[in-house]
């Protein structure tokens, strides 16, 4: 094995790497540009969505009521909302968004409040539909509070004090600082996305660089050099890792700039900046270090079995087959950490679910140190193994000259 | 020198099974001497060559080339062949001058050395004005240029070309064979292959004919003539190769 050959091939590839249109984007561009469309981009969208919404005043439609005229009174005084004269096809209007909700008074409501019978109000809605489902709290916010005033007037009557409904209150409250809820929260999107992105980032230049080599005709060049196979492969094999970990190190940085803006500029309305607190996240430095540090032996794996399963095919087309039910088998335990699953000794043993979960816990700030040796460990021997056999079907003339 | 001693390769196809690609053939090139392979497609012209040139590795019998066998020490013969065919292409997003660093530097020239080189060998093959073009730029003459310097970088002294003119235009064809023909008078052993009989009869000084993965006949052109009675290369090919040929059918 020589340092200085493997050196001359990856110099050489990286310079290629570079000069590649389609390598620039998929390892610099998206990474980069990734995280700041989908925090900056989606949540601006978002909050315009929800404030245009809230701004709405909706048209509603009141059924019933003739027997009830003083709910009736109150209902038509709903602020916020426009009254609309009922019609019979009430239903289709709602489902076509031609009206937002309907509020139905049903026949003999005013007399079970007299005599104090448990009766009923309906509000009906577009569920899924945000302006619908705004307009449907709106109505029923109000018509609650109008209950309570009722309540009261209630008690107040049969002199009872307020206490007799609701002798204690049950109230929640969160502990755990911030950091950790945002963590929690979006701890597993992030885990997937960084490691889908190594993924990616690396997939091109893999292919490029084997069956790209073969389909180009120079394979049979390099192949006459003096070099020996094992310091090609290697060659190629650290600009194939070097493109996965520069996607990962560009996606990790612009993650964590990503949501450090977030949390400190409200470019938006008030709506939009309780949405923008809502998904504020945390991301020291020391995070960013840790996830670059837990996604290198899962890039160094991604790097040596695209590269094996890529130098197979006999045209960057057929390595292209070869490859699209790879990601599948990364993404779905990937898509996994999202669930609420914790990590645990067994889990730290399947790859790419265990870099996920431990990413998870990383952006909680937790770093439970045993199920990250087990992490790191078995993911460098899997690493291991997966070069390994790169290196052996390098050395293969049936995979070689594949025809 | 090219020593070749019972070179044999088998394949093994999952529906044809076995195939003796190349069997037994042995045969010497020598310094100064240009050694034409002959045959029609699939004889074995290109397998037998690519194990000369250690891109594979015989299954039976072995080579020594420049005292090197090709088998126990295949990385110091790759060191002092120049191995050039039309499967050999050029890396399209390099020029044409990173293209013949890249090999000489893999094939262990220091940089002092490598920039002499390159200038003598970019000046003696006119290829100044276009050495700082990308490869994918290049027309197919300036290709070959660039291929054959990146073959001379490390001035091997065995050089091996697989039908290096096929699908040529005329012209850049003739540079080949000039090319060719510098290489056998600066005492370099060189070994070609092709199909093409007016290339052989104008440059071989040893002419091999090759059928089946065997070697039929072997000898200079006037020797040849003498033994099968027939002047024209064409016709003596014929002749040594159609009973093989017709079993070969009849199988």
């Amino acid at each position: 094995m020589s340092l200085r050959n493997i050196g001359v091939v990856y110099r050489k590839e990286l310079k290629e790497a570079l000069r590649d249109r389609r390598t620039v984007i998929s390892s610099l561009l998206v990474p980069l540009l990734l995280f700041p469309l989908l925090t900056a981009g989606l949540g601006a969208a978002m909050s315009a969505l929800m404030g245009k919404a809230n701004e709405e005043i909706p048209k509603i439609m009141i059924l019933g009521g003739e027997d009830s005229p003083q709910i009736l009174k109150h209902v038509r005084k709903l602020n916020q909302v426009d009254i609309l004269p009922a019609t019979g096809d009430w239903k289709d209007k709602v489902i076509n968004k031609e009206i937002r909700a309907v509020v139905e008074i049903p026949a003999g409501f005013q007399d079970s409040l007299v005599r104090q019978q448990i009766g009923w109000l309906k509000i009906y809605n577009y569920d899924g539909n945000l302006e619908s489902s705004i307009a449907a709290d709106r109505i029923q916010k109000q018509l609650e509070e109008y209950r309570g005033r009722l309540v009261k007037e209630n008690l107040a009557a049969k002199n009872l004090p307020e206490a007799a409904l609701k002798p204690f209150e049950v109230k929640q409250q969160n502990v755990a600082p911030p950091e950790k809820v945002g963590g929690a929260a979006f701890g597993g999107v992030i885990g997937y996305m960084v490691i889908l992105l190594c993924l990616t980032g690396s997939m091109y230049p893999a292919m490029d660089l084997t069956a790209g080599e073969k389909e180009r005709g120079t394979m049979e060049t390099i192949l006459s050099s003096p070099i020996l196979r094992v310091d090609l492969v290697l060659g190629k094999f650290f600009l194939v890792l070097t493109t996965a970990l520069t996607t990962a190190a560009l996606s990790v940085t612009s993650m964590g700039v990503s949501f450090w803006a977030l949390g400190h500029f409200h470019a938006f309305d008030k709506a939009g900046a309780d949405a923008a607190q809502q998904m504020q996240l945390h991301i020291g430095i020391h995070t960013v270090l840790s996830i670059f540090i837990m996604v290198l032996p899962v890039a160094v794996l991604f790097a040596a079995a695209l590269m094996a399963v890529a130098i197979f095919a006999k045209s960057y087309k057929e390595a292209q087959s070869y490859i699209t039910p790879l990601m599948f088998i990364v993404i779905i335990p990937a898509v996994c950490a999202m669930l609420p699953i914790d990590l645990d000794a067994k889990l730290a043993l399947v790859p790419i679910l265990n870099a996920s979960l431990l990413c998870k816990e990383l952006v909680t700030d937790t770093y439970h140190w045993n199920y990250i040796a087990i992490i790191f460990g078995s993911t460098c021997v899997y690493a291991a193994a997966a070069l390994f056999l790169a290196v052996k079907m390098f050395q293969r003339e049936d995979v070689l000259f594949r025809s | 020198m090219i020593e070749s001693r019972g070179l044999s390769k088998v394949f093994k196809d999952k529906k044809r099974g076995l195939i003796s690609a190349v069997d037994n053939i042995s045969f010497v090139c020598k310094p100064g001497e240009i050694y034409g392979l002959l045959g029609a497609n699939g004889a074995g012209k290109t397998t037998t060559l690519r194990m000369l040139a250690t891109i594979l590795e015989p299954t039976d019998g072995t080579a020594v080339v420049c005292g090197y066998d090709v088998i126990e020490a295949p990385d110091k013969v790759r060191a002092h062949v120049g191995f050039l065919s039309t499967a050999t292409a050029l890396y399209p997003r390099l020029t044409s001058q990173e293209m013949v660093e890249y090999f000489g530097r893999l094939n262990g020239l220091d940089e002092s050395t490598l920039r002499k080189r390159l200038d003598e060998i970019f000046t003696r093959l006119d290829m100044n004005d276009f050495r700082d073009r990308r490869c994918d730029k290049l027309s197919t003459g300036m290709k070959q240029k660039t291929s054959i310097a990146r073959t001379l970088i490390h001035d091997p002294q065995v050089m091996i070309f697989d039908e290096p003119t096929l699908g040529l235009d005329i012209m850049t064809a003739r540079t080949i064979i000039q090319f060719i023909r510098e290489c056998r008078d600066r005492g370099k052993t060189v070994i070609f292959s092709t199909h093409v009989m007016s290339e052989v009869e104008k440059l071989c000084d040893v002419i091999g004919i090759i059928q089946g993965g065997k070697l039929l006949a072997e000898g200079s052109l006037a020797e040849l003539r003498e033994k099968y009675h027939e002047q024209d290369l064409e016709e003596i090919f014929v002749t040594v190769v159609a009973p093989l040929y017709a079993s070969q059918e009849a199988v």
